[in-house]
């Protein structure tokens, strides 16, 4: 636990330095999973610990937004005035966007497997 | 220190300490999850919708300072770094599929980028949003810090567009099954993708929740627009000024 923590931080650390290093528009933490990524490939997967890790953290990932959603309050004023444009601009854009990245993706990959076959 | 003496209770004394607003933050989640486990994790029941509302409402009747609060929550907050390293290990587990749909799945992630920003300025202009709504509703739909950085460098509200950053999360969570069910979408990377290119983590946590393989589609699509936003909204930006004004 204590082990995979620090690996992840470690990684983290790296990520956020490259970005800030080389002034990249990614963030740190980005970087860091891509290189885990790319570590855990040459290595051929993650220990145990490491994965049980993981699942720990990830199992309650809604938990990590709450304190930033929580900032709403600082934005009662504007939310209240634009609430009508705010949420259908949020709302439309949402579901547009779902649906366009799941439609191309799955007539993508239906070429894809029919060529590969 | 005088002036804390002369407030001897001990809510002064707690509302001054971290301690408080990380575990109502704790209490309020655990509370939430319950509810929306009880709901046999229908979309609707979400736990960060559930939580920042109890929240909020907690705040406010107590008079709390939004400052205060994110004092101790910001220790919840922090661990969105590390678990955002931590996707690289479901992601590891698909690197076979991950192979065979590179292509298309790049496709899809440059379209659905692009989708998610236009359309959100395109719909919120036809509404009449303000110009400066607009500039944080661009990158609405990928990570907080990065959200938050776009829009500081566009010359939106950092913090307006953290906030439509997790309504937009919510929203996907809450949608994306109907959505999916109406067009008839089964394939759980594409459903998991999905959702990650529109509502990053939370999208992803919903998406875990239906499946392993959802869950890390979802995470690989959530740093891959990261990405992928970070380069086309100064790309658009231009196009994008010249739309608002």
């Amino acid at each position: 636990m204590l082990g995979a923590l620090t690996l992840l931080l470690v990684f983290q650390l790296i990520g956020e330095v490259l970005a800030q290093l080389f002034a990249l528009p990614i963030p740190g933490p980005v970087i860091g999973m891509a290189l885990l990524f790319a570590a855990l490939a040459l290595r051929g997967g993650p220990s145990a610990e490491l994965r049980d890790t993981a699942q720990n953290l990830l199992q309650h990932l809604s938990l990590l937004f709450v304190p930033a959603g929580v900032g709403v309050m600082l934005h009662f004023r504007r939310v209240g005035d634009e609430w009508l444009a705010l949420s259908a601009s949020l709302v439309g854009s949402t579901v547009l966007t779902i649906a366009v990245t799941a439609l191309v993706l799955r007539a993508l990959s239906r070429r894809a497997g029919r060529q590969g076959e | 220190m005088p002036a804390r003496a002369q407030f001897a209770e001990i809510w002064v004394y707690l509302s001054t300490s971290p301690l408080l607003g990380l575990t109502v933050t704790l209490l309020a989640y655990q509370g939430a999850f319950w509810l929306s486990r009880r709901a046999n994790f229908h979309p609707l029941a979400n736990p960060v919708l559930i939580a920042v509302a109890a929240l909020v409402l907690l705040l406010q009747l107590t008079g709390t300072p939004y400052a205060t609060y994110f004092d101790g929550a910001q220790f919840v907050h922090f661990l969105l770094g590390p678990a955002t390293v931590a996707l690289a290990i479901p992601l590891y587990a698909q690197l076979a599929r991950l192979r065979a749909m590179a292509m298309p799945l790049l496709a899809a992630l440059a379209i659905g980028s692009l989708t998610a920003m236009l359309s959100a300025v395109f719909i919120g202009k036809l509404f009449g949003a303000s110009e400066a709504s607009l500039l944080s509703l661009a990158p609405k739909s990928v990570t907080t810090p990065i959200a938050m950085g776009i829009a500081e460098r566009i010359g939106g509200l950092p913090s307006l567009t953290a906030v439509l950053v997790i309504a937009t999360g919510i929203l996907g969570a809450v949608s994306a099954k109907y959505v999916y069910q109406l067009l008839g979408i089964t394939d759980h990377a594409v459903r998991g993708f999905a959702i990650g290119v529109a509502s990053h983590g939370i999208g992803t946590a919903r998406a875990f929740q239906v499946s392993e393989q959802a869950g890390a589609f979802s995470g690989l699509a959530m740093g891959l627009n990261a990405l992928m936003t970070a380069l086309l909204v100064p790309l658009f930006l231009p196009f994008l000024i010249r739309w608002i004004q």
